[in-house]
């Protein structure tokens, strides 16, 4: 180590050129970021995508290693396929549900950092320890093109472990099927012993009423409105309901009815003292008028309930 | 003729065999099943007697092994019978005081109405006591030991209704177990020592064994045959034994079993012989019980009780001839033959005397009996001075010997013994002459308190069944009890001088036991005269007590020694504040040390260890995450654990 | 700059992974972190590959790869049968283990 000529070819053995470095240092750091926020974020959404942002990162060091098929096969079958099941998944469970970041078990977390923080520590501190000084590099395997070289590996030496991976594979989809599968225990109830059950049962006997309040809003998350004007559960599906994400548009029409008040008071520009007297007048025309407002009463409640969660 | 040996045990065995098991249809034949098993037992002792006295005096043991009873390597314990004169001497008198017993008994307990069982046990009884003296090895000795043991407590409770009957039985038992232990503590010594238990090989090893060992199994068999012989200091039973039916306090507790102690120490005489420290302590046994025993029997109102500390002083005369070693085991023999015949007899004329008097045992209630009763008094009185060594009659002659003997032994040691049993003869006369005059002579006592108490409160059920009122008057008894009663006063009378004159018995049992005349200081004329002298003082003091003044029917307050005596010199005392007291601070210490210290140690360890599991319980909380950080831990730990040997 | 630092980079990323599945409640969440596990083991693997000179490595990573594949589907399976039994995908509810 001595002579400058072994320096150099040394250095070239370990060393990295500096495109590779700069985007190791950039990556990288995004890559961590990207870790922490999985770990750190509310919604398993987020935390979803910021896996997936961390294996992109990963494909990409993959490819800087001289592993081209990994790289390709990280992104198509993990970024692509595992992180979409995963997304699938976030979203059979409720995609909005937040979790609650707060510790129930008493010292796991300062445990479990203890224990991350040794670890890492002993982790990093065997890898300086250990010689890892002559890098050889793949040109020389990746030579025949790096595909071809892995398969030549995977189906000569590696056939046996490859063929126990195909087995595994077909046990995990068989494996997955069964735990999802429900076996029917009884035979379906006809349409007609339905109807008389529900009947029996006191429910609920016409059809359930439809979502939306006429000519304002139609969509499916909008109770439609009582005469009273309060929101019917019966009107909305149970499981937006179960998720909190119906809305309330029942306090609406009179916010409306307020602020076209304020607009028309601020247009005409009338006094302060017969401005009273109008909006009173006012309220009693729109109260008694259009009949839109059943709850005058309720013109002092000023909050508005957007959209309620 | 050495296959009859097994005979002699197997006859009564076999009677109390079907007397015990055979039920209420032997009722009316069993008492006479046992008497005659009994009877057979002892024709072919006397059979195999008859054919012993034809062969000369070297060859007469006779030997039969009957099967070997535990074949272990190294530990070999036979059913081996030995006959020899010594065994001999003993067959005959317990087969034939037994028989004479069996068949007073069949009238003194022809009220009774489990008279078949009490006659099971007596054969029960015999057969034990014959295997005691037949064994020839020391572990089948023990058994039988063990069996008179068995026939004693059941022997002696059994009026076992009475709790004082149950409790002496238990107390019998209990006291005998402390000797039992001394015993197999010796058989365990021996076969350590010797590797064996039977006769001929530790006797035949004896020689070579050091003196230590030799007397340490020699303390161990005394201690034996103190229990059995109700010796000092395990002589508290014997007293309290006497609630048993009379019929057994002759037959077991003074003619048999409680000589089974000097049997012992004769039998181990070559045992003895080598262990000049254990013969002493024999000898200070003997010498104590005897003067105890004579001072108990003296203050006694109780005539069985009396008659209980006569046969504890004259046991400790033999014990105390046996530890004079050759000089006394012959004499030793002597006088428990001798003894066997008298005091049996005394104990059937108590018993007899009783049987007139419904079951009265106070003898101040008495007097004036031998105008009623005359076969009673002339065999009670022939046995009254057997005992006391009138001359010419049996106790004169072995009890002399043993005198002499005492002095024989030489020294200082030979003068004090001399002394004692000098002593122990004058208060024999006085004791057994106050009983003579209490019973038989003097005002009619039982006049007045027949009345009085017309029903003891702890009478036997046989006067219960007869009624106090039946017969007002003492009277004599059947036949059946006095035929045994003359019998055993003509052996009394008559079996000293067949013994003794010519000095048959001793040459008789000299190849057994071996014979050494000793150097006595003193001539024997000397002895001879001393000891009447003596028996005379004793008689005169008795008579001027209880033959010239009137016997108050209430006891008096007496001396101090008196007091002392009539609570058997403080014996119950003395062990309950030493045994029980001791042995219940001794339990009150170890329940203390228990609960403190043991349950301490266990409840404490007990008690870490469920504090420890509760807490450890904790980390068992059923987290998955809780889990996973300790494999996560864990790894690390693995981790460090395996960069640290590769770093050092 | 050494390649060694890719291993840095494993290590911290494994580790972040670790914590996260210690500390996440959300059983979807703690899977995800698993994979990030795999995935920093994966990236060591590569590194030793280029380390080496040869194909193994990759040999490896592709395997845990094929292994993480089957393990997610069966992993999510249960994680749905879960959430159907007891309507919530949180590890801390199934704690039967304690008695």
């Amino acid at each position: 180590m001595s002579s400058p000529a072994d320096l150099t070819a040394l250095a070239a053995a370990y060393q990295t050129s500096t495109g590779e470095a700069v985007q190791f240092w950039v990556l990288g750091v995004v890559a961590v970021i990207g870790a922490l926020c999985t770990v750190l974020m509310r919604r398993a959404v987020h935390s979803a995508l910021c896996l997936a942002g961390t294996m992109i990162i990963l494909a990409v060091f993959y490819l800087a290693n001289g592993a081209y098929f990994l790289g390709i096969v990280q992104i198509v079958v993990y970024t692509g396929a595992i992180m979409m099941l995963f997304l699938f998944v976030v979203m059979l469970v409720g995609v909005t549900a937040a979790d609650s970041l707060k510790e129930t078990i008493k010292g796991q977390r300062r445990l479990a950092a203890l224990c991350g923080v040794g670890f890492g520590v002993l982790l990093i501190a065997g890898i300086a320890n250990a010689s890892l000084r002559s890098w050889n590099g793949l040109s020389r395997a990746n030579a025949a093109g790096n595909p071809q070289g892995l398969a030549a590996l995977i189906f000569t030496k590696y056939v046996f472990a490859f063929e126990l991976t195909g087995a595994l594979l077909i046990t995990a989809a068989v494996g997955a099927m069964v735990l999802t599968h429900r076996e029917r225990v009884e035979r379906a109830k006809t349409q007609r012993e339905q109807s008389e059950e529900r009947v029996r049962r006191g429910a609920q006997l016409p059809p359930l009423p439809a979502p939306g309040v006429y000519a304002r809003h139609n969509a499916v998350d909008i109770a439609g409105l009582l005469p009273d004007g309060t929101p019917s559960d019966l009107t909305v599906n149970q499981t937006l309901k179960g998720r909190g994400q119906i809305r309330d548009v029942s306090q609406e029409a009179i916010a409306d009815l307020k602020a076209l008040e304020q607009r028309s008071e601020t247009r005409l520009g009338r006094a302060r003292g017969e401005g009273t007297g109008a909006r009173g007048t006012a309220g009693e025309g729109s109260g008694g008028g259009d009949g839109t407002d059943p709850h005058p009463e309720r013109e002092g409640r000023d909050e508005t309930q957007g959209v309620t969660r | 003729m050495d296959n009859l040996i097994a005979l002699l045990v197997a006859a009564p065995l076999l009677g109390a065999a079907v007397l015990l098991c055979g039920g209420p249809a032997l009722d009316r034949v069993g008492h006479w099943l046992g008497t005659v098993l009994a009877a057979a037992s002892f024709v072919i002792g006397a059979v195999l007697f008859a054919d012993m006295l034809g062969k000369g005096a070297g060859d007469r043991a006779l030997h039969q092994h009957l099967f070997t009873w535990v074949p272990v390597a190294g530990f070999k314990a036979d059913i081996g019978f030995q006959l020899d004169q010594l065994s001999m001497t003993f067959v005959l008198l317990i087969s034939g005081v037994g028989t004479l017993i069996h068949l007073y008994s069949v009238g003194y307990m022809a009220h009774d109405e489990r008279r078949r069982r009490f006659f099971g046990y007596l054969n029960l009884f015999l057969a034990a006591m014959l295997l005691l003296v037949l064994a020839d090895n020391y572990l089948l000795l023990y058994m039988g030991w063990e069996g008179v043991g068995l026939a004693s407590y059941l022997l002696i409770g059994f009026w076992q209704h009475k709790p004082s009957a149950a409790t002496a039985a238990k107390k019998a038992f209990l006291v005998n177990r402390v000797g039992d232990l001394g015993l197999s503590i010796a058989i365990m010594l021996m076969f350590t020592t010797f590797g064996t238990f039977s006769f001929g090989g530790v006797f035949g090893a004896a020689g070579q064994a050091t003196e230590g060992k030799l007397t340490a199994v020699s303390l161990m068999l005394l201690l034996a045959a103190c229990g059995k012989s109700a010796q000092v200091p395990l002589q508290s039973w014997l007293g309290d034994a006497m609630e048993g039916p009379t019929p057994v306090s002759a037959l077991i507790h003074a003619a048999t079993m409680v000589t089974a102690g000097v049997y012992l120490i004769t039998r181990s005489a070559d045992l003895f012989n080598g262990a000049p420290t254990a013969q002493l302590a024999v000898v200070v046994v003997g010498a104590v019980t005897l003067v105890f025993g004579a001072v108990v029997g003296c203050a006694k109102d109780d005539i069985k009780k009396s008659l209980a500390g006569s046969t504890m002083s004259q046991i400790g005369y033999m014990i105390m001839a046996a530890g004079l070693g050759p000089i006394g085991y012959v004499f030793a023999i002597m006088h428990l033959v001798t003894h066997g015949f008298f005091k049996a007899g005394l104990f059937l004329g108590a018993g007899s005397v009783m049987h007139g008097m419904n079951d009265e045992v106070d003898m101040r209630k008495y007097g004036g009996l031998r105008k009623y009763m005359p076969v009673t008094f002339v065999t009670f009185g022939l046995g009254y001075l057997a005992i006391i060594g009138f001359p010419g009659l049996s106790g004169f002659f072995s009890k002399d010997k043993i005198i002499e003997a005492a002095f024989a032994k030489g020294g200082t040691e030979g003068w004090i013994l001399g002394s004692v049993a000098l002593l122990g003869a004058a208060i024999t006369a006085y004791y057994m002459t106050r009983m003579m005059l209490m019973t038989f002579f003097g005002e009619e006592r039982w006049r007045d308190t027949a009345t009085a108490s017309p029903d003891a409160p702890d009478a036997e059920p046989a006067a219960q069944e007869r009624g106090p009122h039946e017969e007002p008057l003492p009277h004599e008894s059947p036949w059946i009890m006095t035929v045994p009663m003359i019998v055993l006063a003509v052996g009394s009378v008559g079996a000293g001088a067949f013994f003794g004159i010519g000095d048959r018995f001793l040459h008789w049992l000299e190849p057994v036991t071996g014979h050494s005349e000793g150097h006595s200081p003193v001539g024997a004329g000397v002895v001879t005269t001393a000891t009447i002298v003596l028996l005379l003082v004793g008689v005169g003091i008795a008579y001027l007590q209880y033959g010239r003044k009137p016997v108050p029917a209430a006891a008096p307050r007496g001396s101090l020694l008196t007091r002392a005596a009539r609570r058997d010199l403080l014996q119950d005392d003395f062990n309950h504040v030493v045994l029980v007291r001791g042995g219940e601070h001794l339990t009150r210490s170890l329940v203390y040390v228990d609960h403190t210290l043991v349950d301490g140690v266990v409840n404490g360890t007990a008690a870490s260890f469920g504090g420890l599991s509760g807490r450890l319980r904790k980390v068992q909380n059923g987290y998955a995450r809780s889990y996973a950080l300790s494999m996560f831990g864990g790894t690390a730990v693995i981790v460090a654990a395996t960069l640290l040997m590769r770093a050092v | 700059m050494n390649p060694v630092y890719y291993l840095y980079l494993a290590s911290l990323l494994f580790t972040i992974g670790a914590a996260g599945v210690l500390i996440r409640r959300n059983a979807i969440v703690v899977f995800m972190c698993v994979e990030l596990m795999l995935n920093a083991c994966n990236l060591a693997f590569v590194a030793f590959s280029r380390l080496h000179g040869n194909l193994d490595g990759q040999i490896i990573a592709f395997f845990t790869m094929v292994v993480a594949a089957a393990e997610v589907v069966v992993g999510l399976a249960i994680i749905v049968s879960m959430f159907r039994a007891r309507h919530s995908a949180s590890v801390d509810d199934a704690s039967l283990m304690k008695l």
